[in-house]
């Protein structure tokens, strides 16, 4: 009984923890005034937030192939969205591409 | 739990509707391209909420697409923004 | 109001502010953008109304391949786009064309509000002969057993689709390399990506077209994902498109409908119908036909999307 109610806490926590990096992505996106500072934003919604969610769904989940996926899900968007920031970043730093 | 879940997975998805604003104004196109990304790495994080609240596993998969074809998108998108920097057309 | 329906509503108006935005963005590329966007809250809609195999579908196609193919075109174009902006269409016209697209929509929107309910349907009639295939997806027993002739159909109209992007290209590369050649610096991050994603993609491509007899998954998701993998590869120049003319090309092309028709013929030639499979094989043949599917949908997908032969074959 005692683990059921950790491990929904610790759900809740996580998951709460990773829609405020969310929330946090978005605003700098949103308010930030270069496109390298809002990308900057932008990898603590990819890493932290979606990473927090993922952590914080584990628990719910029923089998270890499960889990793998929602961890592997993670782990191609750090991937993905790792290369496509340094890729913007390197095409910003060399004066910006065509508006 | 399950109420909780779903409430998470309407403010990650009202983070990707303000995120929406950023590809609206723009202005540049790499402003509309992280905005996309923003996007798509909400709607995985949507997608899994959604499939833990209401049991049904198959959303996973539909993330794990997601994520493979977010990152090729992208891809594609960056390539067309600034074809210049990244490779050149082949010759006829 | 419950959150289940709150999130709905907020859903639905996000899609449609999205949708107008769309229609009414300027530039081909920001437009694309907003397509892309859409196709991603189209597939929450999908799981929403309890459709996930069409989810994944727009997942796939409308999250990744339309948006690529909508860049393709807008390169291509890019030359005439200034003189398109400059086109102005006068305002009478435009006000028909609103009209007439707001009759559409509010004739669907009635139809669909209309419908008698229950609405008149064939899922009981389907899911009462699911035990015929011992497939436990419902949705790859209509697609692959009940209307087999339709999906047949949907992979030789892909084909022609193909045919038709490469009648664009001029007719001294008939048979040449399609596309342009991508030249990347080989040292470079797009290298990295395309050597270390597409091992992952291509196991969660063929896991997804496995999952498809029993959970929402199939041929045509699966295929779609390879293809994505290897237009990644593409584009990072770790490999060049192959010729039209390919033999080997066109062989992988047609074995997909090929053993469909195969399939068909024999259910024929066995006294019962075309594409009747015996019951004892069912799965068997289903499966099988499938497999050969998958490398069908995810070369003319690859094809499709890697633009007309603008090259010649040796180059």
């Amino acid at each position: 009984m005692n683990m059921a109610i950790v491990s929904d806490i610790f759900t809740i926590a996580a998951v709460s923890a990773g829609a405020f990096f969310f929330l946090a992505g978005t605003v700098g996106l949103l308010r930030f005034p270069d496109v390298l500072t809002r990308l900057h934003a932008l990898t603590k919604a990819d890493n932290l937030g979606l990473g927090l969610v993922v952590l914080g769904l584990l628990p719910r989940t029923d089998g270890l192939l499960s889990a793998l996926k929602l961890i592997s899900i993670w782990l191609l968007v750090l991937l993905g969205g790792g290369i496509i920031t340094q890729l913007i970043a390197t095409s910003a730093r060399r004066g910006g591409p065509p508006e | 739990m399950i109420e909780f879940l779903v409430a998470a997975a309407g403010f990650i998805l009202a983070m990707v509707a303000l995120g929406l604003a950023r590809v609206l104004r723009g202005p540049a196109e790499v402003d509309r391209m992280m905005a996309a990304q923003l996007i798509g790495t909400g709607g995985i994080a949507v997608l899994l909420l959604l499939a833990a609240a209401r049991g049904v596993p198959a959303a996973v998969d539909v993330g794990l697409t997601l994520s493979l074809l977010a990152a090729f998108a992208s891809v594609a998108f960056v390539k067309g923004a600034s074809p210049s920097e990244l490779d050149e057309a082949g010759g006829r | 109001m419950t959150t289940a329906t709150a999130f709905n509503l907020g859903l639905a108006v996000l899609v449609m502010v999205l949708a107008c935005w769309t229609v009414l963005a300027r530039g081909a590329f920001a437009a694309t953008v907003g397509f892309v966007a859409y196709g991603l809250l189209l597939a929450f809609i999908w799981i929403r109304l309890g459709a996930v195999d069409v989810a994944l579908t727009e997942a796939a196609i409308g999250g990744g391949l339309s948006g690529v193919l909508m860049l393709g075109a807008a390169a291509r174009l890019r030359a005439s786009e200034a003189l398109i902006a400059a086109e102005t269409i006068a305002a009478g016209r435009r006000l028909w064309a609103a009209a007439l697209s707001a009759v559409t929509a509010l004739a669907l929107v009635t139809s669909v509000l209309l419908l008698p309910d229950p609405a008149p349907t064939l899922a009981p009639a389907a899911a009462e002969n699911a035990a015929a295939t011992t497939l436990g997806n419902p949705v790859t027993n209509v697609l692959m057993a009940f209307r087999a002739l339709d999906t047949m159909l949907e992979k030789v109209v892909l084909l022609l689709a193909l045919v038709g992007v490469w009648s664009l290209g001029p007719d001294r590369f008939w048979g040449g390399r399609l596309g342009p050649r991508h030249r990347v610096d080989p040292e470079g991050m797009l290298v990295f990506l395309a050597q270390l994603l597409p091992p992952a993609g291509v196991v969660v491509g063929i896991y997804v077209f496995w999952v498809g007899a029993n959970a929402p998954g199939g041929a045509f998701q699966g295929g779609t994902i390879l293809a994505a993998m290897w237009l990644l590869a593409m584009m990072a120049g770790l490999t060049d498109t192959p010729p039209s003319g390919s033999r080997r090309a066109r062989l992988v092309l047609v074995a997909g409908p090929s053993a469909f028709l195969i399939v068909g013929l024999g259910g024929l030639w066995l006294g019962e119908a075309f594409l009747a499979y015996p019951l004892a094989y069912a799965k068997a043949l289903i499966l099988g036909i499938e497999f050969a599917m998958v490398p069908t949908i995810a070369v003319t997908l690859g094809l499709l999307l890697a633009g007309p032969p603008d090259r010649s074959a040796q180059s």
